[in-house]
């Protein structure tokens, strides 16, 4: 029987990655994503990339958001992309990263498989409106 | 008793029940998202899970906000690993009730589990209606169970009946409280109290602790009243005889659970160990006491009884839908057409007809 109703929501997981110990960027876009209905997953500060793939896999993510003002994203990141592909998790995850990063270092990001980089002053429906329209296909 | 059309299990869901089962995390954290969003199949996933289930021990934890629920659930976490055992926490956080997004902030205090796997950590928040939270915590505990998890940990703010209903599908249930909530462990007298295997005074190394202990204590060996000879209480526990004399009393009757009060420090792990001595207790003393299958017996007659009252609820409202949609209905009875009682009866009757088809 089919009548139950699927209560589907996007779920985010805002990541603090390494020594930078800025997030009040982090926690404004948390908050923007709660507000536009979608269910975040907070990491908090000072998160090793295996930490991040850990809450990444097991709250079974739509969305993984990597904030980084370090400078340290070209190290960081990729960390994080192996490790989703270890789990086998990197597929069907959308990878954001925000930050400030050089417009070069954005292009290897993407490369890797980040699919989008917000830097400052992106407005936040911006954000929200990408993920809305770029969520993975799940099963 | 076979598996209907509705619990069958679609070709690629088998393959996922048999990732979880040999140990896949990812099949596991997929597995909990289909529960959580009551996606197609998940019936079947869950149905096919039911038999792999059974030997975690389940262990509920709530209490009011900022009692140190995460913290000390991260503590205990790690306890429990140094034991050998694996672990799983399904945290519960609220959702808007209009748009239905949430913070879930629970992971944030899970400082000590750093990139332990075996440590499988899930948030989840209150979606869609009552008493759907429930059977979705209930279902995601059971993947952690069939995934082999030794201990599985449910964490949830103690406000409210959807709360109450969610922690009460655990074996043991702690219960936390604040030191100086002086008012905070009056409200906990209704319903709270009637739920609480082990009470926890967090934060112990703050004044007002010895005060809040002896408050405990003295409601603890007082709890006769809206329980006494009925038989709702959690764990059917009973009132003693004599309830003034206290833990000194050598329980004679074997099937008696007294509720244990605790202090811990949850930040520097002070209490964690004796805490999970007397969560052993309690599962020792549910197994001993035979007291573990008439709780599993009542848990089980709960889902029942939830489930098909969704299916038969989904099926009303299919009906009304049928017939022109619930706000013509409640038109015609604001026109004196027709009155509620007589529309409820004709929705009802062909489900009702069915039934007794049925039986004929």
């Amino acid at each position: 029987m089919s009548a139950e109703q699927e209560t589907r929501a996007v779920r985010c997981l805002v990541a603090k990655v390494g020594l930078d110990g800025h997030d009040r960027g982090a926690h404004v876009i948390a908050r923007a994503f709660r507000d536009a209905g979608f269910e975040v997953v907070y990491s908090g500060l000072h998160r090793a990339p295996e930490e991040i793939v850990q809450a990444a896999v097991q709250e079974d993510v739509d969305v993984l958001g990597i904030s980084i003002l370090s400078g340290a994203h070209n190290t960081l990141v990729p960390k994080v992309i192996e490790g989703l592909k270890e789990y086998d998790a990197f597929e069907d995850t959308l990878i954001l990263v925000g930050g400030i990063i050089p417009d070069d270092d954005e292009d290897d990001l993407k490369e890797l498989g980040v699919a989008e980089v917000f830097g400052p002053g992106t407005p936040m429906e911006e954000t929200i409106e990408f993920i809305r329209n770029n969520l993975p296909e799940r099963a | 008793m076979g598996r209907t059309d509705a619990t069958a299990l679609a070709d690629g869901d088998a393959a996922l029940v048999e990732d979880l089962l040999a140990g896949s995390h990812r099949a596991l954290a997929r597995v909990i998202t289909r529960i959580e969003n009551r996606a197609p199949g998940y019936r079947g996933i869950v149905a096919a899970l039911h038999e792999h289930t059974g030997d975690a021990d389940v262990i509920g934890i709530t209490g009011a906000p900022g009692a140190g629920k995460s913290t000390l659930v991260d503590k205990l976490a790690a306890a429990y690993r140094d034991h050998g055992d694996t672990v799983g926490v399904v945290a519960v956080d609220p959702s808007s009730p209009y748009t239905g997004g949430a913070v879930l902030g629970d992971r944030i205090r899970m400082a000590s589990n750093v990139g332990d796997m075996d440590v499988f950590f899930r948030s989840m928040s209150a979606r869609g209606q009552l008493g759907g939270l429930s059977m979705a915590t209930a279902d995601a505990v059971k993947a952690l169970d069939a995934f082999g998890k030794d201990v599985i940990i449910i964490e949830t703010v103690g406000a409210g009946q959807n709360e109450v209903d969610v922690v009460r599908t655990a074996d043991t249930v702690a219960v936390l409280v604040q030191p100086g909530s002086g008012d905070d462990v009056q409200t906990l007298k209704a319903g709270i109290l009637e739920i609480g295997d082990v009470f926890v005074v967090n934060k112990a190394d703050m004044d007002g602790a010895e005060r809040t202990l002896a408050e405990l204590e003295e409601m603890v060996h007082r709890r006769e009243g809206p329980t006494k000879g009925l038989d709702g209480g959690h764990h059917g526990f009973e009132v003693p005889d004599h309830p003034d004399d206290g833990k000194e009393d050598p329980d004679d009757d074997e099937t008696v659970w007294t509720p244990e009060v605790l202090r811990t420090v949850a930040n520097t792990g002070e209490g964690v160990a004796e805490l999970i001595e007397t969560f052993d207790a309690h599962a020792t003393h549910l197994r001993e006491s035979g007291a573990i299958e008439s709780t599993k017996r009542r848990r089980y007659a709960e889902e029942i009884r939830t489930l098909v009252r969704s299916d038969v609820g989904a099926l009303a409202t299919a009906e009304i839908e049928r017939r022109g949609g619930i706000d013509a209905l409640a038109d015609s009875v604001r026109r004196r057409e027709t009155d509620p009682y007589s529309l409820a009866a004709e929705i009802v009757e062909p489900i009702a007809d069915c039934v007794d088809g049925d039986e004929a």
